[in-house]
């Protein structure tokens, strides 16, 4: 195992963690201001890539692509709001639980109805395909580099959004106390389509982002939710600090965890058993990851609410 | 507006007269479908243990069920394959014994959610619906990936497993079988209910401080409710493997949790009756209403919401309302 | 569930009142994420039965949603309450192997037109069951000779780590004669292969073989063609599939990949299938509907010559299968899976259109590898 593969494989295991970041930071953030648990969140990462993949085939412009995931993320992020989730925050979690549910079935099944039961196609922009060669000698897809890039930027900025602006003053407000900011005359129930919708975004970017490298198909969205849920379990639900570290720890364990336990224990085992045994007990590294994370600490890292 | 004593009665008559007028009339698939909606409803009186009585909101009961599944795949594998099952100290033989069958799977999905409770239940809220959907999904990727018992594959076992004296290859025994016990289990929620546990439980849920002062632990209380929940979704999911004759992964999904919570909200949250409703119309809305679209799954959803918005309680609140609201 | 009385059969009743004589019970996948393939046999299995002109053949299609427990107690209520004399439809082997087992031993014979797992090939074969589509490792080992013949000497392989990909290593490696660079089980319905390709890379292969149906298929292929490796690749045809070919787009140009049927194959069924699919339907045939076409040819020829209730005569005639089937020759053996050439096929592009072109035959007349084990 050289030095240059390890690289290499922190470098996915980073790209893939913030990707997840981008899924998690929205479910946390509504969870945040709304005490509201989103099933349907990878339902709008699946109508993202579903936008973007409708608009390069008939754009050809990724950049517009992506802008259409944006918006008909966020759009369906504030219809669904406006329908039905608005309905729900004062109810309990069981039936936030269960309508989002029927949201997945509504939405799973419309877009194939939509669009087919076909894969669709999204690829790469040609201006950010192929490999480039890092310092040491490294080979890496610039595609994931930008993913990485685009990733932290979009942390960096809902980091300032919330920290700097106006309407972060106001989501910060609303995670402390909702009475409070509907009291200083805060429209509290656009602020929330705001957040929803904010939310959707990105996770609508993030489908769009990696549609480009994956399947655009329907269903996607589902192996994502859960992972995005483990993230914000480990990090502390309503913590974008957490959502982010989270991200990093998930990204990290799944990725180089494939890769280094089978090695492990072909010094223990015979080759085929320790792939056997390495593959499978790699796939539920993560979990291991959430529960010992949770003995340590039973509402994340950076969880102040249980 | 009934009695929700009447309610009660009518659901439970209803599914056995449906059972034995489909056995007076040589519909054996329709014994088939009551028989299924008699082990839903019996992993659901299990999660409704917990979601109901204690509040505790598990969406991971998937495990369970599929714990009692592959206990009874396993040893049904080892009997029918004549294959000592190894445990590393020592081997047994598997069985074909339904009894034996069931124990089993009642004390190992038991001994699971101890596990699962003792760290999901230092949490509450929204981490306990995410840790225990994560538990689950645990067990699912594991089971996918376990070639020693067909991997995504899963078991086939090709006779229905044994019930001293009966014939449980004759649809109608085997739906007398499920329909026993589930009425049994759902003796043993009333019981519950009513016992000095299911008062302490429920005001657990309401009042945790007060529980506090009397001396009694919520989390003790909570987590005997959760591993006796655990407990019957595990038998019923051994029972739904046998219906089957198969297990595999897919019991442990996460949908299979997430329809268990379907059932009970369908049917009506902390209502004795709320999950056989739920069961009953959850399978005829999936026999009908897949008849007559290819996407009769968006209009599944579509009804989901509309009970969710506007019919709180379930169809047992619209039947038979409660006059104070149980929560 | 999905319930149509399809075709000719519902025409017919309407002027003669005459019952259909054969009932036909198709579950098959046709709502979720594996819907694209079930669709596909759906739709070759009508087209054959439309063209047959046939009005005595009832068809009850029902949707398994890719559920095994779905599919069991939709195969009670077929046996059960509709009492059908064949089944047909099932997509995914897990599927399989919970409904088939039980369906032919109780005298209901099952034609597959996909899964093949190898336990129905060797001692759990069965007289009553048919494969029409191919042994679960037949494509996988046709790779195996194609490297060998294109001069590959050390392959790096992976699969998902669940039975079928298994089967799919065995598979190759029964045939493939080089070195092993590497090998690697990916996780079942993984999405980001940038940890198995920087293996690859560091692995010093000079080719890599792959199966990875589906969604995974196509994951796989667009990150590969983006990581500047460029060791040729072999797969089978299912990630190289009409349906989602065009998905996967240029990243999939010029790849081999292994099949036993194509739409250039050259024979008058073939041709005449392509043409009267695309025109029915509006898009091109996938291997899948190929299969759907050849398994109501195969069933049609048979009712030709004999009925289900007479269980003996019909099975002798579905053995002979004397059809024409679109992949040419064809034949079962002993344990009633094909006999059959599998092809070497490139990707290529057809004006916007992304498809296969024969380059060559992998295997002739093959045979799967368990058939010795199959006590019938």
């Amino acid at each position: 195992m050289s030095f240059i593969l390890i690289v290499e494989q922190v470098l996915n295991g980073l790209q893939f963690g913030v990707m997840l970041f981008l899924m998690a930071a929205g479910l946390t953030l509504i969870f945040g201001v709304m005490g509201l648990i989103n099933l349907a969140h990878g339902s709008l990462y699946m109508v993202g890539a579903f936008a973007a993949a409708a608009v390069a085939g008939w754009t050809g412009s990724f950049l517009l692509a992506l802008l259409a995931a944006l918006m008909a993320a966020a759009l369906a992020g504030a219809i669904i709001e406006m329908v039905v989730i608005r309905r729900l925050y004062a109810t309990d979690h069981l039936d936030q639980v269960l309508a989002t549910f029927a949201l997945i079935l509504v939405f799973s099944e419309g877009t194939r109805w939509v669009f087919g039961s076909f894969p669709l196609f999204l690829d790469i922009p040609d201006y950010l395909s192929g490999p480039v060669t890092l310092p040491g000698g490294i080979q890496y897809p610039l595609y994931r580099l930008t993913l990485i890039v685009v990733g932290l930027l979009v942390g960096l900025g809902l980091w300032a959004l919330i920290e700097r602006t106006r309407l972060g003053i106001q989501i910060r407000a609303g995670e402390n106390d909702r009475e409070m900011i509907a009291a200083l005359g805060v429209d509290i129930s656009k602020l929330y389509t705001l957040v929803f919708a904010l939310g959707a975004a990105l996770a609508g970017l993030a489908g769009a982002l990696v549609g480009a490298i994956q399947s655009v198909q329907v269903g996607m969205g589902e192996p994502v939710l859960i992972l995005a849920f483990v993230v914000i379990v480990i990090g502390g639900i309503g913590s974008i600090k957490g959502a982010f570290i989270g991200a990093l720890l998930v990204g990290l364990t799944d990725t180089l965890g494939g890769i280094f336990l089978p090695e492990l224990f072909k010094l223990v085992m015979s080759p085929a058993a320790a792939t056997s045994f390495g593959s499978s007990l790699a796939s539920i590294g993560i979990y291991l990851l959430m529960a010992a994370v949770l003995i340590w600490r039973p509402t994340g890292l950076f969880g102040a609410r249980a | 507006m009934i009695s929700e004593r009447m309610l009660n009665l009518t659901v439970i008559g209803g599914l056995l007269a449906v059972a034995l007028a489909a056995l007076v009339l040589d519909q054996p698939f329709t014994i088939t479908l009551a028989t299924r909606v008699a082990i839903l409803s019996l992993a659901a009186v299990g999660l409704n243990i917990a979601l109901g009585l204690g509040g505790l909101v598990s969406f991971g009961h998937a495990a369970f069920f599929g714990i009692g599944g592959y206990a009874m795949g396993i040893l049904a594998y080892h009997a029918q394959t004549y294959t000592p099952l190894d445990l590393g100290l020592f081997t047994v033989a598997g069985t074909k014994s339904m009894p034996v069958i069931w124990l089993v799977a009642m004390v190992l999905s038991a001994l699971a959610a101890l596990l699962i409770g003792l760290l999901a239940l230092r949490t509450s809220g929204v981490y306990f619906i995410m840790i225990t959907l994560a538990f689950a999904q645990m067990f699912y990727y594991f089971t996918l990936s376990w070639s020693a018992y067909g991997g995504e594959d899963g078991l086939s076992i090709y006779i229905r497993n044994g019930f001293p004296g009966l014939n449980t290859l004759v649809p109608i025994q085997f739906f007398g079988i499920c329909f026993v016990i589930l009425c049994a289990a759902l003796y043993l929620f009333h019981r519950l209910e009513h016992a000095p546990f299911g008062l302490a439980l429920g005001s657990a849920r309401q009042a945790p401080m007060r529980v506090e002062t009397v001396g009694l632990s919520p989390m003790r209380l909570r987590l005997v409710a959760f591993v006796l929940s655990g407990a019957i979704t595990g038998l019923a999911g051994a029972l739904f493997a046998d219906l089957n004759r198969f297990v595999s992964p897919t019991m442990f999904s996460w949908h299979m949790s997430g329809e268990l919570i379907v059932l009970i909200i369908l049917g009506g949250v902390a209502r004795l009756i709320g999950p056989v409703i739920g069961a009953v119309l959850f399978v005829v809305l999936e026999h009908y209403l897949g008849g007559m679209t290819e996407f009769w799954k968006i209009w599944l959803g579509v009804i989901l919401l509309l009970i969710v918005l506007f019919a709180r309680g379930g169809v047992a609140g619209l039947l038979s309302p409660r006059k104070v609201g149980h929560d | 569930m999905k319930k149509l009385l399809m075709g000719a059969a519902a025409l017919a009743m309407s002027a003669t009142f005459a019952s259909a004589e054969v009932k036909v019970g198709m579950i098959t996948t046709l709502s979720g994420g594996g819907a694209g393939l079930g669709i596909d046999v759906r739709d070759g299995f009508m087209l054959a039965i439309a063209q047959s002109g046939r009005d005595d053949i009832e068809v009850i299609i029902e949707d398994d949603q890719r559920k095994p427990d779905i599919a069991v107690q939709l195969s009670d209520k077929l046996i059960q309450s509709e009492r059908v004399d064949v089944m047909t439809g099932i997509i995914w082997s897990n599927l399989a192997m919970a409904v088939v087992p039980a369906a032919v031993n109780q005298n209901v014979f099952y034609l597959s037109p996909n899964a093949g797992p190898s336990a129905l090939a060797g001692p759990g074969c069965h007289k009553n069951y048919f494969n029409v589509a191919w042994q679960n490792d037949n494509l996988h080992e046709a790779a195996g000779a194609y490297a060998n013949s294109a001069g590959y000497g050390n392959s790096f392989i992976l699969a998902p780590n669940y039975p079928a990909g298994k089967d799919a290593l065995t598979g190759y490696k029964r045939f493939f004669e080089g070195d092993l660079a590497g090998e690697i089980y990916t996780k079942l319905g993984q999405t980001d292969y940038a940890a198995e390709i920087a293996q690859i890379r560091a692995s010093g292969a000079d080719s890599v073989f792959f199966f990875l149906p589906g969604g995974m298929g196509i994951s796989f292929l667009k990150q590969y063609a983006d990581s500047g490796v460029d060791l040729p690749l072999v797969g089978p045809a299912f990630s190289f599939d009409q349906g989602i070919l065009q998905a996967v787009g240029d990243a999939a140009m010029g790849v081999v990949n292994t099949s036993q049927w194509s739409k250039d194959i050259d024979n008058p069924t073939n041709a005449a299938f392509v043409e009267s699919f695309q025109a029915e339907y509006g898009r091109l045939p996938s291997l899948y509907a190929s299969q759907g076409f050849d398994t109501a040819n195969l069933l049609i020829s048979a009712l030709e010559k004999a009925d289900p209730s007479d269980a003996d005569a019909f099975r002798a005639a579905l053995k002979a299968a004397e059809f024409d089937s679109t992949r040419g020759d064809f034949a079962f053996g002993d344990n009633h899976h094909p006999i059959q050439d599998i092809y070497a096929r490139e990707v290529i592009k057809e004006g916007d259109v992304f498809t296969n072109k024969i380059i060559g035959v992998a295997l002739e007349n093959h045979a799967d590898a368990y058939a010795a084990e199959c006590k019938m």
